[in-house]
């Protein structure tokens, strides 16, 4: 019989290992069983969608299709029988198995406050597209909306929303925003950044109690008063969803514990993606979950019998419009050892810009990049590979623009040294016009014509036109050549 | 350009044509320095022995030669025991009549081309998406009228830098020019946006740039809707390139990402090119196709003044791959494995279909497999110089070296011809007729200003001479006139439809814009206006993911490699390495790097480096810049010996152009 292999979960981790387990070929069986019904999506474009500049078709993702690949929808398991080798839904149905691979993911965090159980209408987490079309219903005639938590997540829907229009309050218990990443500088930067967008901050502020009706909802900020609203989204964080395999007897810490082969304590089940513990460490983030999925594919087809799951560092991204926040590492310096620490920074809070990098041993260690820094591509990847920095610091900071010569017109003429290329594409120096100057070419025209100065690419036309205009001035005898020259130049 | 016999030689100057508006580089202004070279050989060179040297020889000693060497290796080995390897700078007519040399008179399936390594990937890219291979589906006019240009992998400012005064155009009339090049090129210079991303990632960033037009709603949806297949399948891969994660793998920051997108998008008309860069990589036609996925969900093919198109490489990349100079194709751009092309072509070649051979395999594999069993014993390389300018070229010249028959057409003792066992002197181009097809699709007259020197023949008079060595048939045509007559019957009905071309007609005009399939009828020099040449008249749509180079770095080869070309040099540099004035304006090779890299080598500008990889190293003076990334080293290709880049790029081929993946390897550097 052909190897049976079920994937629990048809999020980004659960679908790209089915896709990446069909595109190994082979004549294994797949089966996905996904509970929620809907097609394969991307959560990343969930905040784009409630933003509504896309549709739901806008965010469906790539799906396995073809023999030996069954996707099944609704279908949420709730028994896994290691005994058996079986799975079982919720509808009753048994799916066998010779290799289980758990991508149940993570489920929102509803915080335990008075008020939110039963969860009112006009509360909603943030967290899958089902979440996604509740807020959108609830949003359709509403004005005002405050978001719980001014994590990641909340930003990014608060950010779609304001987009809407909404008025848009975020409600955080800490002092700044995002402060698992984010310095309280950094904060109070994206803080202005947001109210530019018309999303306010609370900060602060603690959650005490929420009341609900049908008329709208009112948040209870213990003795800083209360907000009221038309909505109330839920984003205080992701917890693993790990039920199903505590019950199976997994070993399961925070998430689903699991080895370099995303292993599970039986070695018949895999872990991938949210659920998944490694090393003592969440990821939360799809990239690693789709890492994690080429290594389950590589060693299950035997196509890498040796793969093994290598974390990379995690970069925090948030790209919103009127947004550019990057954060990785650990800026605060808690875990340095090693060598001596250097410290960038560069601070334009009024035009919402804010750098702070951290360099060991020529690595970066963390940094914090907000607003418009042109070098963010570059420290990412630095930060990412654990590449040497660049000996000019200032880089980093301003871009690889920094330190090259500018674009625009050339130096006078008069301060150009003989060598100096004037035509590229001729290999043309200024010394050699000045020669055929002097040769008695003393016109624009007539120094191209005898040097081939500006008829390649043409761009250096105004640099000819230059040397003319300044040799004309140099050398008064030529007065008649002069008045061509400049006719020429202008 | 036109020309003027002098006393004492040929004079170039400039023609106000409306695809290089009069400009020329230097390679243009020089090109006359070398029919009068010392080096110029007048006369057939023979090796009698192997391991002797090449001494002067006869025309019919050397024919005799070749045509004795072709027909033993055929009775001991069969017909495709010979090979033959073109060139992407002959005319149209002598690629045709190599194609029908290779398949009439030697009966072999091995005949493939130096453009396999030049526009191969663009090539096939085009052909699956839009139906139809034609560099610029507009005239290269359109470019300077465009809002929003996207050069990716072009250096057209170094390669082509006529094509710069159409960006210059387009600037100056306030539009966007953007760069997507490893290297701040100059061209890159010129931009008003450069992507710097790491080698090998280009289809990643075009997936994302889609992926913003996405979720940004630029999408022309109506556009997609009618006159388009597959973007479903595409939607939802793209889905999965967010910016983020793209700005990870290619270093490319979001923000320029989003305004790239934004740019392309937002305008009336906008146009992406493609070059080298993105494309001579073993994954070339899918980073391609990813920017055609791009340029049709914005709506641009056939939009006025917009599109998608490549930029060629040689001086004729476009007609030299329509008509038979490729191992898979038949004049006219048909298939040679389509049994109507076979029919329609035998018939105007006067034999049987069945007697014509199948597809071969792409230049690469051909030359790889040169002297082993599985490939061919003897070779003819016609106006091309491999022993430079193939990938791992130390392995083909050691396959080179193992034929035993290696006869060379050129008018130079090339690096390849220093390998020749015949060596045949050719005419250049200011002593022939002929045709050449630019990026534009528009099919151009070459005029014979005098005569070729004394024991000088051209390629279609050895081809004749050849044949009627070969063979009993009728004798093959060497006028190029009548030639082109005769191509044009041979492409009537197929893509690349030249059947209403005459040499007159191109005289009358600016060129004729293939196709053109009646002599009547007009020539086409925007294509895609209302449908695409596809059987249901519209483009495809083909879902692309980004996947590694062929080698990725490592701790013993930790750096990426990269190589092009200077603007003072011309692909192998056979010919402009021996141009004193190209001489003096590039002497000699270099390796271009980062000082800060370099300060880690402990290398000083101007000190000798060697560039290892798995497959071989160069050696050439540090060239220390700024203007590269610096995990990155590049090296020109077009100087042999110790400064050989191809030494050592990677000869992992794309598998549906057959590409070699000249862009990207890993390599280690150290002081020399």
């Amino acid at each position: 019989m052909n190897e049976r292999i079920v994937v629990v979960g048809h999020g980004m981790a659960g679908a790209r290992l089915a896709a990446e387990l069909h595109a190994r070929g082979g004549d294994r069986r797949i089966t996905v069983l996904g509970a929620e019904p809907h097609r394969a999506y991307n959560r990343i474009m969930l905040s784009t969608l409630l933003a509504g500049r896309i549709g739901e078709p806008d965010v469906e993702l790539v799906e396995a299709v073809g023999p030996g690949v069954e996707v099944h929808t609704g279908a949420a398991v709730t028994v896994v029988d290691r005994a058996a080798g079986e799975v079982v839904t919720d509808d009753g149905e048994r799916h066998g198995y010779d290799h289980l691979v758990l991508a149940t993911g993570s489920r929102a965090v509803v915080p335990p406050l008075p008020g939110l159980a039963p969860m009112p209408e006009r509360v909603v987490p943030f967290r899958t597209l089902g979440d996604c079309r509740r807020i959108l219903a609830a949003a359709e005639g509403a004005r005002r909306v405050v978001v719980l938590g001014g994590g990641l997540l909340g930003l990014e829907a608060a950010r779609g929303l304001a987009a809407r229009g909404l008025d848009v309050t975020v409600v955080h218990p800490v002092g700044h925003l995002m402060e698992r990443q984010l310095d309280p500088p950094a904060g109070a930067v994206l803080a202005g950044t947001l109210a530019g967008l018309g999303v306010r901050s609370r900060l602060g502020a603690a959650a005490t109690a929420v009341n609900a009706d049908a008329d709208g909802v009112r948040l209870h900020l213990g003795d800083a008063g209360t907000l009221d609203a038309d909505l109330l989204v839920l984003c205080c964080g992701v917890r693993p969803d790990t039920a199903l395999a505590a019950a199976a007897g997994l070993a399961v810490e925070r998430g689903v514990v699991v080895d370099d082969r995303m292993r599970t304590s039986d070695r018949r089940i895999s872990a991938i993606g949210d659920c998944a513990q490694h090393d003592g460490t969440l990821t939360g983030l799809v990239a690693p979950a789709w890492a994690q999925a080429r290594v389950v594919a590589d060693v299950l087809t035997g196509a890498d019998p040796l793969a093994r799951y290598r974390p990379r560092p995690a970069v925090t991204r948030l790209k919103a419009a009127g947004i550019d926040l990057a954060a990785m590492g650990d800026v605060a310096g808690t875990g340095d050892a090693g060598g001596p620490v250097e410290e960038l920074t560069f601070a334009d809070p009024a035009r919402g810009t804010y750098a702070r990098l951290r360099i060991r041993d020529e690595r970066l260690t963390g940094a914090i990049l907000l607003g418009d820094n042109p070098a963010v591509g570059t420290v990412v990847q630095l930060f990412d590979r654990g590449a040497p920095v660049p000996a000019d610091r200032r880089s980093l900071l301003l871009g690889r623009a920094f330190g090259e010569a500018p674009a625009g017109p050339a130096a006078s003429p008069a301060l150009m040294p003989d060598a100096a290329t004037v035509c590229r594409c001729n290999d043309v120096s200024k010394g050699a016009l000045v020669a055929c100057w002097r040769a008695g070419a003393r016109t624009a025209a007539a120094l191209s014509a005898s040097t081939r100065a500006g008829t390649g690419c043409g761009s250096c036309r105004d640099a000819v036109a230059g040397v003319a205009a300044w040799l004309a001035e140099a050398d008064p005898q030529a007065t008649d050549a002069v008045r061509e020259t400049v006719e020429v130049a202008s | 350009m036109v020309l003027r016999a002098t006393g004492d030689g040929v004079e170039v100057g400039a023609r106000d044509f409306p695809t290089n508006r009069g400009g020329l580089c230097q390679k243009g202004w020089t090109a006359a320095d070398l029919l009068d070279h010392p080096d110029r050989l007048t006369t057939p060179l023979l090796r009698d022995r192997p391991g002797g040297e090449l001494r002067p020889a006869t025309w019919d000693e050397a024919l005799d030669r070749i045509a004795a060497g072709v027909r033993d290796v055929q009775q001991r080995h069969g017909p495709d025991a010979v090979a033959v390897f073109g060139g992407g700078g002959l005319t149209n007519e002598k690629a045709y009549a190599l194609g029908r040399f290779a398949r009439v008179t030697l009966r072999t399936r091995h005949i493939d081309y130096n453009g396999r390594w030049c526009m191969s990937s663009a090539a096939a890219a085009g052909n699956r998406a839009f139906g139809i291979d034609r560099g610029l589906p507009f005239p290269l006019a359109d470019l300077g009228r465009a809002a929003a240009a996207l050069l990716v992998g072009a250096n057209p400012a170094e390669t082509m830098p006529p094509l710069m005064r159409h960006v210059t155009d387009l600037r100056e009339r306030g539009g966007q020019l953007i760069v997507v090049d490893p290297r701040a090129t100059a061209t890159a210079r010129q931009a008003d946006l450069h992507l710097q991303p790491l080698p090998g990632t280009d289809l990643a960033v075009a997936n994302a740039l889609l992926h913003i037009a996405l979720t940004e709603g630029w999408l022309d949806r109506a556009y997609v809707a009618e006159r388009t297949t597959g973007f479903d399948e595409v939607r939802r891969t793209v889905a999965g390139y967010w910016p983020a994660e793209v700005e990870r793998l290619s270093g490319v920051p979001v923000a320029d990402l989003h305004a790239t997108a934004r740019a392309l998008a937002t305008v009336d008309r906008a146009i992406i090119l493609t070059a080298r860069g993105a494309e001579q990589h073993a994954k070339g036609v899918d980073t391609v196709t990813a920017l055609i996925n791009l340029a049709l969900a914005l709506g641009l093919p056939g939009r006025p003044g917009s599109g998608y198109g490549c930029l060629t490489g040689q001086g004729n990349g476009q007609g030299g791959r329509e008509h038979g100079q490729k191992a898979d194709q038949l004049p006219g751009y048909r298939r040679i494995d389509d049994p109507a092309a076979r029919a329609h072509v035998a018939g105007v070649w006067g034999v049987d279909p069945d007697s014509l051979p199948g597809p071969g395999v792409p230049a690469y594999q051909l030359l790889d497999a040169l002297g082993t069993p599985s490939g061919a014993r003897a070779l003819l390389v016609f106006g091309s110089n491999p022993v430079v300018s193939a990938p791992r070229a130390a392995r083909v010249e050691s396959r080179l070296r193992a034929l035993d028959l290696l006869v060379v057409a050129d008018f130079v003792r090339s690096e390849t011809a220093e390998l020749a066992d015949v060596v045949l002197p050719v005419a250049q181009w200011a002593e022939e007729d002929g045709t050449m097809t630019n990026l534009e699709g528009r099919v151009l007259r070459r005029r014979a200003l005098r005569e070729p020197p004394a024991g000088v023949r051209t390629e279609l008079e050895i081809l004749a001479a050849l044949a009627g060595r070969l063979t009993d048939g009728a004798p093959l045509p060497s006028d190029p006139r009548e030639v082109f007559a005769e191509l044009g019957r041979a492409s009537a009905g197929g893509p690349a439809d030249y059947a209403g071309i005459t040499w007159d007609r191109i005289d009358a005009d600016t060129g004729v814009f293939w196709p053109c399939p009646d002599r009547d009828g007009p020539d086409t020099p925007r294509l895609f206006a209302d449908r695409f040449p596809t059987p249901d008249g519209r483009a495809r749509f083909h879902a692309v993911t980004h996947r590694p180079a062929a080698e990725s770095v490592c701790a013993d080869y930790p750096l990426h490699f990269t190589t092009g070309r200077v603007l003072a040099q011309y692909q192998s540099g056979a010919q402009t390495r021996r141009v004193a004035a190209l001489r003096r304006a590039a002497p000699g090779g270099f390796v271009e790097l980062h000082p800060d890299l370099a300060a880690r080598l402990g290398v000083t500008e101007g000190a000798p480096v060697r560039v290892v990889s798995r497959r071989g190293e160069l050696r050439a003076p540090a060239r220390l810049s700024t203007a590269i990334r610096p995990d990155t080293v590049f090296a020109p290709f077009h100087w042999p010996g110790a400064q050989r880049a191809n030494s050592v790029t990677n000869d992992a081929l794309d598998p549906v152009s057959g590409m070699p993946e000249f862009k990207i390897c890993a390599v280690r550097v150290e002081p020399a």
